[in-house]
């Protein structure tokens, strides 16, 4: 009697498990008996995603708030280095990189009209190798950014005066595929 | 004795305005021309006074007749020592000639600065064959050499096209030669004869048949050009809406290699000029950019930053592996071979600023050249090897200069501001470079020693970065 009693009681202790957890209790499955004759068909094909695929709504490079969306750093005249005002936007673009690894960058340099036009390719193309020193002490690795130098043959300014020079003394951050 | 003569022609049917413009240089030599004969009274010679009043209506006379085809505009300015009289006598038949030719001789050798040309008025019968030659006519205008010659159309719808060449005082023949040419090849033919009468009485070659090359930037448009040397007759062999940069002239003048950035970046491209057809020889990771060719054209030196920074490399005309030159931590870069091909001229900044430096190909020691000022830059050599031409920055002035290499002798040849890109004719006697004037890029030329200066300039759009083909380059493209 005892014993009845005892195999009652785990019966329904393990009846209450397995409705709580049937993962942890599994009970002994009987196989299901049809309730009528009807046969189920699925009403759903199995889900095709290969094709799809999202893209981020507010991409952080484009949104005008965002500092990533800043890609230009302006020199000094006859000048290579990084002015200490763009360390925030630098240290930026090597975060987003460091969380994309997919990501890759162009860093293309740029010099004013003065200046020899064969030379200041070599100049565009120092400024264009600072940034990508500033950007890899951050642990970007060299082999996720190409530095190109156009010379003085694409002026961001047309004039021939100093706030024309300034504007095209410059380093601009291009993200594949842009 | 310094003269200035500045004179300009052009496109000069295609507009009135043009037409105006002639007539005020017109005015504006002639002014000089008083000006400097008032001011020279005392040593004025009868035979200098018919030289500048020659001149003005010589001068006249070749705005008259000039094509409209002509789309560069020449200035020449002279300070000249000793130049020879020379009379271009009208050819027979040039006037009913679908190209004139004595206006396009005249003007080749008077921008030598070598050359005077002797006015032709007052003779009753201008000859066109030996016979009919006084050279009473001609000794008297201290004329000391005469061109005499004609075209003349033969049945199969060419020509045939005559000169001759004398001695005025000897009255003896230095030269005479024939052509037999279709229409199209009138223009090349009065370069032809330039060159003989030019290395005949200078005894070295003439480079007036020879092509140079330049960038032509037309509003957002880059377009390479090849023209003949006196900057007519140009024919643009590539476009494009990105930059087209530092074209250079394979050794043979068959091939032009260039910097194209169509792919958005530097790549180095060789084109045949002949088929069209375009290679891209250099596209490394980074810059592939100042191409210039070995003297046996088999090889190109390049200045890549795949490694580096710029540091220059050798790659075959045709592509492939790149061989490094140099090692260092500077820009190395604008290298240019030695005509042995045993050494390489570049520019470094190693000390500073950028300055000339001498490494043989095969690696060794480098050898720094220049020393004057903080900025020397596009370095390029004469064909016999002995100086380089060069760009000097003083201030924010860019200027043209030269190195001569067996006396370490700097010249500063032009007062810029903007004088860049350097091109020695083929016989070293004159440098072409680009220039500014009026805000808008125009080709100078130079002769070494400084005397006589012209400019080209485009009606449309910044001429840019010329380079002057080797003699083989003559025969390239029409």
């Amino acid at each position: 009697m005892k014993k009845i009693f005892i195999g009652l009681s785990l019966a329904i202790l393990l009846a209450a498990c397995a409705s709580k957890d049937p993962i942890k209790a599994p009970v002994d499955s009987a196989t299901p008996t049809p309730t009528s004759t009807v046969t189920q068909t699925p009403t759903t094909k199995p889900t095709d995603n290969t094709n799809i695929s999202g893209k981020p709504m507010d991409d952080p490079l484009k949104d005008p708030n965002n500092i990533l969306s800043k890609r230009v750093i302006y020199f000094e005249y006859d000048q290579d280095s990084v002015k200490a005002e763009y360390a925030a936007l630098i240290q930026e673009h090597a975060k987003f990189l460091s969380n994309n690894r997919n990501r890759k960058i162009r860093l293309e340099g740029h010099a004013d009209e003065r200046g020899s036009r064969e030379y200041n390719m070599a100049l565009g193309q120092r400024r264009a190798d600072a940034v990508r020193k500033a950007t890899s002490v951050l642990g970007v690795s060299n082999d996720r950014m190409e530095t190109v130098s156009f010379g003085e043959d694409k002026p961001k300014a047309t004039g021939h005066d100093e706030a024309a020079w300034a504007q095209n003394r410059r380093v601009e951050i291009v993200y594949d595929g842009e | 004795m310094t003269r200035d003569i500045t004179f300009s022609r052009g496109d000069f049917f295609a507009s009135i305005f043009s037409r105006a413009r002639c007539v005020v240089l017109i005015a504006l030599a002639v002014m000089i021309v008083v000006d400097s004969l008032a001011a020279l009274a005392a040593p004025v010679t009868k035979a200098s006074r018919l030289f500048y009043v020659g001149m003005a209506i010589l001068l006249a006379s070749l705005f008259a007749v000039q094509s409209a085809s002509a789309q560069l505009i020449i200035d020449v300015t002279t300070s000249a020592g000793r130049q020879i009289p020379v009379a271009i006598v009208p050819f027979a038949n040039e006037a009913t000639a679908p190209q004139n030719i004595t206006p396009i001789i005249g003007n080749n050798l008077a921008r030598t600065g070598l050359f005077s040309l002797v006015t032709q008025t007052g003779i009753s019968r201008l000859p066109s064959e030996p016979s009919e030659i006084n050279f009473a006519d001609w000794s008297t205008r201290a004329t000391e050499a005469l061109v005499i010659g004609g075209i003349y159309p033969s049945a199969d719808g060419r020509f045939d096209i005559r000169f001759r060449l004398f001695d005025v005082a000897k009255k003896n023949q230095l030269a005479s030669f024939s052509y037999n040419v279709t229409a199209s090849q009138i223009r090349a033919t009065a370069h032809k004869i330039s060159d003989e009468i030019y290395e005949k009485l200078i005894g070295e070659r003439g480079v007036f048949s020879t092509k140079i090359a330049y960038v032509l930037k037309r509003g957002p448009r880059f377009e390479l050009q090849v023209a003949d040397a006196d900057g007519f007759n140009p024919q643009a062999v590539l476009s494009s809406l990105e930059p087209i940069r530092s074209p250079k002239w394979s050794p043979d003048g068959t091939k032009l290699a260039y910097v194209s950035f169509e792919s958005r970046k530097s790549t180095v491209i060789v084109q045949d000029l002949a088929t069209g057809q375009r290679k891209t020889v250099s596209n490394f990771k980074g810059d592939n950019y100042a191409p210039n060719w070995a003297p046996d054209g088999s090889k190109l030196v390049v200045a890549l930053s795949k490694d580096s920074v710029s540091q220059i490399y050798i790659i075959s005309a045709n592509g492939g592996d790149a061989r490094r030159v140099t090692e260092s931590n500077s820009i190395d870069t604008n290298a240019t071979f030695t005509p042995d091909g045993k050494d390489i001229i570049f520019v470094s900044d190693r000390s500073g600023g950028p300055q000339l430096y001498r490494v043989p190909v095969a690696g060794g020691a480098v050898q720094r050249l220049t020393f004057e000022g903080n900025y020397n830059v596009n370095p390029r050599l004469s064909a016999d090897g002995k100086l380089i031409a060069f760009v000097n920055r003083d201030g924010s002035k860019l200027r043209i200069a030269t190195l001569e290499l067996a006396s370490s002798q700097v010249s500063i040849l032009t007062d810029g501001p903007l004088d860049d890109s350097p091109s020695f004719s083929p016989n070293g006697r004159t440098i072409l470079y680009e220039s500014k004037a009026g805000g808008r890029g125009v080709l100078g030329s130079i002769s070494v020693d400084g005397r006589v200066k012209s400019k080209l300039s485009s009606q449309s759009g910044d001429v840019r970065e010329p380079a002057w083909g080797g003699y083989g380059s003559a025969g390239v493209v029409r």
